[in-house]
């Protein structure tokens, strides 16, 4: 159903996102809503843009409350909570940001980038349908009944109604008890990718420049994924030697010695050989470095690998760039001359934290 | 009306018991709606529609965004209005809509019968909506970010009214006595020609006329006395467009009629409450629905220790009243009396408890409630405190439990209904057009940089310099702004 509000919703996000009336992003404020996860608080950040007014300074008024403790006990929650029950169970000890959801997060990066669309290769629309049960409802063919629930709901009645008898315990079931398993169809799609992350921990490259392939890294991951219904991640580090480690090895490993980066390329070769076959997997090899490649020689292997192996079964390579301490090598400007014909091999100079933003718009701008 | 033949039947049945006990409301209209259409309404304050604004999207995004976390849900929504309009959530639970149903003839009934509601305007959903449309038809006009730059403006000071002026003749009628003055020439002494000029000696005459020229200039001083409806100051003298006029007089229109709503909070919440707890209770819960409304009911009353849940205030007062006056715990020999036990135990069984409540909902708003009714018995049943923000510990702590100091906090921040006071004092100000604003300071100060960039869009308005009076650090100071750049000056330390 079309609202009425969605005018305004959307002048509302359009202010907090920047992009109309810029002269009230200094009113632009977050307040928070807490919640319960289990047993985690989480809290969810609002945008809020506040109008000045004449308003009295709250820190010098005084309020009325209603509850126990004695003079000086400090409140709660500063802000309350407001409806119903009582102020969060102390938050401030776990509360976790839930922020946007990440599907909201890829098509703001997407607006904000103005990504086009990923056309995705392979059997597209086709999709598995499988019916699993995970629900009740109270409706449904008797085969399917749920005792357990059926007999919680008809003792909740009894007790309610003060028909239960404890030294009697008989519960009788009505129809209204009763309780159905329900099922969901779930679609398995079939456009599914794959992204091969390839990292140098060669020991020129720092925490700094790990941290800045990391935030790439998720980013183009959540884009990705808002893409594909079906996503897989492998991750290869490598130094003079490559080999496929998990996510979290990816990240905070770091060896030292030279840099070999074919060995990375061979990796990444096997990988896509074994598992992903080209006609049904879409493929994103993405590769970090510092750009201080071994050799000449190595060099020219990898142009070979990457010109026969690799571009002809990926949608797209990504080479990134990043500033060692050790300045930065040359191996982006190989690619530069050796590919400039090749539209699905992508490069970009990752200088720091900054530039994170314009590499992203350079990788995933195409579309591919 | 598009309810389902159940709730229809239990609609009738409320709606029966509120007549049996007594209830006096507008024909209420109940609509079924969904969750979102629910948000969007409640968006708008209440109505199907209203003029395009940024702020009611922002409420939107924060209904929605705590119903899909699950955080909050809008139970209840009521218009006052005649016939008033009131909206149900499909999705609730039947036992919730009898509760919000039996709510809502309480606020109705209110809305009706109290007297601070009695110049609001009860066709209140027309006006919105055709306000709604003035406003659209201007951003055609004037496109949708000036016109929405202007809403920004108003709104910034639209709680710059007046809220007790449709009680009072604030202002004398013109007076027809302005021509006669105008232009009129020193009364000269009778005389033969020749001794003129002895007689009203010329000098004489000149400062005669200079006195008079002064006073008639006081009186066009503007305005004559303080005025606290700085909207209607501005309406009719700050050098406004037609449509800018149009629109600054719809804020101000809405204002004063959300006005008696933040007035009677308390009492409003508490009578409601006060009617959905005796009807549910004494005729409609069913057996099986016991365990739920208790569960809702409590909800709607908790406490949180920063702030006054109005729901659990007022209902108690109410029922405190109603105790009180069906005992005959009042008037001088209650007052007088010293004896505990007694006191305890009173009881004379005058059983006037109904009719006071439904005499203190006509008559009555939170302050006069609060002044009138909150006893220390009260204030220690209900253990009430004062708290207060402590710079050392950076949080707030609790500050008091004195019944006195209780009250009068809370009389405090419902004047004005929490708001400063601020009057326009000259239109004239140094005789350039510049606008002087004053705040009456009570002991508290505005937040600074509130306070400037209010100034900003008043300014925006005004179109010449604005000047505000307050007091800061417990020195008079003149903020000024003329359209480029802020200015403070001290004008001294206060005694």
């Amino acid at each position: 159903m079309g609202l009425k509000i969605e005018q305004d919703h959307n002048r509302f996000k359009n202010i907090v996102k920047g992009k109309i009336r810029k002269e009230l992003r200094e009113y632009i404020g977050r307040s928070e809503m807490f919640g319960k996860q289990g047993k985690d608080i989480v809290s969810i950040p609002v945008p809020q843009i506040e109008l000045p007014r004449f308003r009295f300074d709250e820190k010098h008024g005084e309020g009325v409350g209603q509850g126990d403790g004695d003079i000086g006990d400090p409140l709660g929650t500063a802000d309350g909570e407001g409806g119903s029950g009582q102020a969060g169970d102390s938050p401030g000890e776990h509360v976790l940001e839930v922020d946007v959801g990440l599907d909201e997060l890829a098509s703001m990066l997407g607006e904000e980038l103005q990504l086009p669309k990923i056309e995705p290769k392979g059997k597209k629309n086709i999709t598995e349908t499988k019916d699993r049960y995970t629900s009740v409802r109270s409706i449904g063919p008797e085969s399917l009944r749920n005792f357990k629930r059926t007999f919680q709901q008809a003792l909740k009645r009894q007790i309610a109604s003060g028909t239960y008898n404890g030294d009697n315990p008989i519960v009788i079931p009505e129809r209204r008890d009763k309780r159905y398993k329900s099922w969901k169809t779930i679609k398995n799609p079939e456009s599914s990718a794959v992204i091969i992350y390839m990292m140098d921990v060669s020991g020129s490259m720092t925490d700094t420049q790990k941290e800045i392939v990391r935030i790439e890294a998720f980013w183009i991951d959540t884009w990705l994924r808002s893409q594909y219904q079906d996503i897989e991640s492998r991750y290869i580090i490598h130094d003079a030697e490559a080999k496929e480690v998990d996510r979290d090895a990816f990240y905070h490993t770091r060896e030292s010695g030279g840099t070999r980066i074919s060995s990375a390329y061979e990796a990444c070769i096997n990988i896509i050989e074994n598992d992903y076959p080209v006609s049904e997997w879409n493929i994103y090899p993405f590769h970090f470095s510092d750009g201080d490649n071994w050799s000449r020689d190595d060099d020219v292997y990898c142009i070979k690998l990457l010109k026969e192996k690799i571009l002809t079964k990926s949608n797209m390579f990504c080479y990134g760039q990043v500033q060692g301490i050790y300045g930065v090598g040359n191996y982006k400007r190989v690619l530069d001359d050796n590919f400039a014909d090749f539209d699905n091999l992508i490069t970009s100079d990752i200088e720091d934290k900054d530039s994170i933003y314009d590499s992203i718009k350079e990788f995933l701008g195409r579309g591919r | 009306m598009n309810l389902t033949p159940e709730l229809d039947n239990i609609l009738q049945k409320v709606r029966e018991v509120a007549v049996g006990y007594g209830l006096d409301f507008f024909d209420t209209i109940f609509e079924l709606v969904d969750y979102n259409r629910m948000n969007e309404i409640a968006s708008y304050g209440g109505f199907p529609t209203r003029y395009p604004h940024w702020k009611f999207g922002m409420e939107f995004e924060q209904l929605s965004k705590g119903y899909s976390y699950g955080l909050q849900k809008i139970y209840e929504m009521v218009i006052n209005n005649d016939p008033c309009y009131a909206y149900l959530m499909e999705s609730n639970e039947t036992v919730d809509q009898k509760l919000v149903m039996a709510h809502v003839f309480g606020h109705s009934d209110f809305f009706k019968n109290n007297s601070w509601f009695s110049s609001t305007n009860r066709k209140a959903i027309d006006t919105m909506a055709n306000h709604g449309s003035r406003v659209r038809m201007y951003i055609k006009k004037h496109g949708y970010d000036s016109v929405e730059r202007f809403l920004d403006c108003c709104l910034s000071i639209e709680n710059l009214i007046d809220p007790y002026s449709p009680f009072i003749k604030r202002r004398k009628e013109p007076l027809n006595t302005h021509k006669d003055k105008d232009n009129k020439p020193v009364k000269k002494i009778e005389s033969k020609q020749y001794m003129d000029s002895f007689i009203n000696p010329e000098d004489f005459i000149e400062s005669q006329q200079k006195k008079l020229d002064e006073e008639k200039a006081k009186e066009k001083h503007f305005p004559e006395k303080p005025e606290k409806d700085v909207l209607l100051f501005l309406l009719e003298h700050a050098p406004l467009e037609k449509w800018q006029q149009n629109i600054l007089s719809i804020i101000r229109e809405e204002s004063y009629y959300f006005a008696p709503q933040a007035q009677t909070k308390i009492m409003n919440e508490g009578w409601a409450s006060y009617w959905h707890s005796t009807i549910m209770t004494s005729n409609i819960l069913v057996d099986s629905e016991v365990i739920d409304y208790a569960d809702h009911h409590s909800g709607t009353l908790g406490v949180s220790p920063g702030q006054i849940n109005p729901y659990k205030l007022g209902i108690e007062l109410f029922r405190d009243i109603e105790d009180r006056w069906n005992k005959g715990k009042f008037g001088k020999d209650y007052d007088l009396c010293e004896d505990y036990e007694a006191l305890r135990r009173w009881d004379k069984g005058l059983g006037l408890g109904r009719e006071k409540i439904f005499e203190v909902r006509q008559i009555h708003n939170d302050i006069t409630f609060i002044d009138a009714f909150l006893t220390k018995e009260f204030v220690q049943s209900q253990k009430m405190f004062t708290y207060a923000f402590d710079r050392g510990m950076g949080t707030y702590v609790i500050t008091d439990r004195d019944f006195k100091k209780i009250k009068n906090t809370l009389l405090f921040n419902l004047t004005n209904m929490g708001q400063p006071f601020i009057y326009v004092l000259d239109g004239n100000y140094k005789n350039r057009g510049e606008l002087y604003l004053k705040h009456r300071y009570e002991g508290i100060p505005l937040k600074k940089n509130y306070a400037r960039d209010t100034l900003k869009n008043i300014n925006a308005l005004w179109g010449r310099p604005v000047n505000l009076e307050t007091v800061e650090d417990n020195k008079d100071v003149l903020i000024s702004f003329d359209g480029t750049e802020y200015k403070e000056v001290y004008m001294g330390l206060r005694k």
